[in-house]
């Protein structure tokens, strides 16, 4: 039986090294990224979050001819953008648009002027569709380490924010009287992020980092109203559309004749989906509760 | 630079810089930054379907341009909007990757999909932007009033018999035609940056309507003729230079309103809103 399943599994795809690397990197990225995604959507930051991952292309095109590790270059790019964006204001409703906006702008700008650097000072080609659509099989082992540490950092940061930033979001004035700063919560919240989304911007495309953030993040709110239980349940569904999509599309190479697609494609196709699956129940879930909560629940963002 | 290969690239970027600059005017009113980002890019794997399915890019591009905001409108009736905006965006963009994997489209295609691809305008490629540019036109003209209303008092809007959901889907339409015809020639990742920056830099400088709307096109047209002649000059992509300019553009906006206000204390401007009054009594001039 169990020699049946693993043929049919295609299980001797774990004893690929490059598999191994993509489990890993791919895996803590889902588990930071779903983590912070509850707290992102709750403070209704999706906008912002979606934009540090566009703007994070820059720092992964500038890493093709400055030579550096692209989780570097993600990383140093998606952290000047999360305080630029607390510079022009993000924190305040009114403006938050906008700013995300003039940043995302910018970022993309930057972004178009290093992948044309990386064709014509490198010999460097297909850089920008490993940037902007990901390279999950292609990471170097050497990966591993700084994967893993960027998303135990991360981790620990959010351990220690948890309560703070709960409460500054449901009660600013309740926290600034407890001597909690909304602001500098605020921003190390951003930056946390920006390392979250430079670690989904490695795994799964710069364009695409958002899925990881907003995806199992936004489904988990749906279900529950507990932030430590949609926490639970987003990393759980943020781990089974990574590792789900890695082992798909390992085995697309089978299904297609031998024309593999994509990882991307098949993360963010699951998360799709499980985001619609989430609606229906959502509302067999929440039967109970009186319609006028439900509309005042849903209305936010 | 004005040879004549350049004059078809001068007159398209004309075109869908005025359009993008009176489209972005309601999009910021209407903090649709995220809905304008995400339409481009949803409508990025309609070239790569073109492509596949052997017909002009531009259909292709109006078919996604179409499941786009079909999806968008859908999705947001249900949750959270910034959620549904996001998830549209990142699902169609993962279908483009699909599809292009299956195209062997080459690196510098999508390249220029992305970031844009002025110089390479012919005659031929005018005529769908000279359509769908006066479409939108007509069609902004009309919606005027009322998208102005329902963009700053919702609920009036609503008791003048406005629907918020008819509004939403018809400026998604008109934001969909302008990006289906722009992102042939400026890039998906452009044409979010004409939409905003001029827009929002105009609407920092002046809060009368019609006022910056006009300043928002102007602006929109000046960057994206200086960005022509930089890319032209540096041979850098043009993309780089509007995003950037972009971005100065509105900390100047925003530093030029701060001064005014502190040194010449002739007060921040008042808001849109404030403004939007006037519109109230004009609205029904027939009603007792």
């Amino acid at each position: 039986m169990l020699t049946w399943l693993a043929h049919i599994l295609h299980w001797s795809f774990l004893d690929s090294g490059s598999v191994q690397t993509a489990l890993l990197v791919g895996g803590s990225a889902a588990v930071v990224c779903s983590v912070i995604g509850v707290f992102t959507i709750l403070r209704g930051y999706a906008f912002a979050g979606h934009a540090l991952g566009d703007v994070s292309s820059a720092g992964g095109s500038a890493s093709f001819f400055l030579g550096i590790s692209p989780l570097v270059g993600f990383l140093g790019i998606a952290g000047i953008a999360a305080v630029s964006l607390e510079f022009l204001g993000v924190r305040r409703a009114r403006e938050q648009d906008v700013a995300t906006g003039i940043v995302l702008g910018a970022g993309i700008g930057l972004s178009a002027l290093f992948l044309y650097l990386d064709t014509t000072t490198t010999s460097t080609t297909g850089a920008a569709v490993m940037v902007m659509f990901g390279s999950m099989f292609t990471f170097p082992v050497s990966l591993r380490g700084p994967a893993v540490l960027t998303a135990a950092v991360a981790l620990a940061m959010m351990a220690i924010l948890y309560r703070p930033l709960l409460l500054s979001m449901v009660d600013p004035e309740l926290a600034t009287t407890r001597g909690i700063s909304t602001r500098w919560v605020g921003l190390l919240h951003l930056v946390t992020l920006a390392a979250a989304v430079a670690l989904a911007a490695l795994s799964v495309g710069a364009v695409l980092a958002s899925a990881l953030i907003i995806g199992p993040a936004g489904t988990a709110v749906r279900i529950s109203r507990r932030p430590g239980l949609a926490i639970f349940l987003a990393v759980v569904l943020g781990l089974a559309a990574v590792w789900g999509g890695i082992w798909m599309a390992y085995e697309s190479y089978y299904w297609f004749a031998g024309n593999a697609w994509p990882v991307s494609f098949f993360v963010v196709t699951i998360i799709f989906l499980s985001y619609l699956m989430s609606v229906p129940l959502q509302y067999a879930l929440w039967r109970r509760i009186a319609k006028p909560v439900r509309m005042a629940a849903n209305a936010g963002g | 630079m004005f040879d004549t290969f350049m004059i078809h690239t001068w007159i398209a970027s004309t075109i869908i810089a005025a359009t993008a600059g009176i489209l972005g005017f309601f999009v910021v009113l209407r903090r649709s930054a995220f809905a304008a980002h995400a339409l481009p890019l949803a409508t990025f794997p309609g070239a790569a379907a073109a492509q596949l399915l052997g017909i002009q890019p531009l259909w292709g591009l109006l078919g996604f341009v179409t499941i786009a905001v079909v999806l968008l409108h859908q999705l947001q009736k249900l949750g959270r909007k910034d959620v549904a905006a996001g998830l549209v965006l990142v699902t169609l963009l993962a279908v483009g990757s699909l599809l292009l994997s299956m195209t062997n489209t080459y690196a510098p295609a999508v390249f220029s999909l992305l970031f844009g691809q002025v110089l390479g305008v012919s005659a031929a490629d005018l005529w769908p932007v000279a359509v769908i540019a006066s479409v939108v036109l007509i069609g902004a003209m009309g919606l005027y009033r009322p998208l102005l209303l329902q963009s700053a008092f919702p609920e009036l809007a609503l008791s003048r018999g406005i629907s918020a959901g008819v509004i939403d889907i018809l400026f998604l339409a008109l934001l969909g035609l302008v990006t289906a015809m722009a992102m042939p020639v400026v890039g998906a990742l452009l044409v979010f940056s004409l939409l905003i920056a001029p827009a929002a830099a105009a609407q920092s400088l002046s809060a009368r309507p019609l006022q910056a709307l006009l300043l928002a096109v102007m602006f929109s047209m000046g960057m994206i003729w200086l960005a022509i002649a930089l890319s032209f000059w540096t041979n850098w992509p043009i993309g780089f230079f509007v995003g950037t300019m972009g971005a100065l553009l509105f900390t100047s906006a925003r530093m030029f309103r701060y001064i005014r206000h502190r040194w010449f204390s002739t007060g921040l401007p008042t808001t849109m809103k404030n403004q939007s009054m006037k519109l109230i009594p004009a609205a029904q001039p027939g009603e007792a």
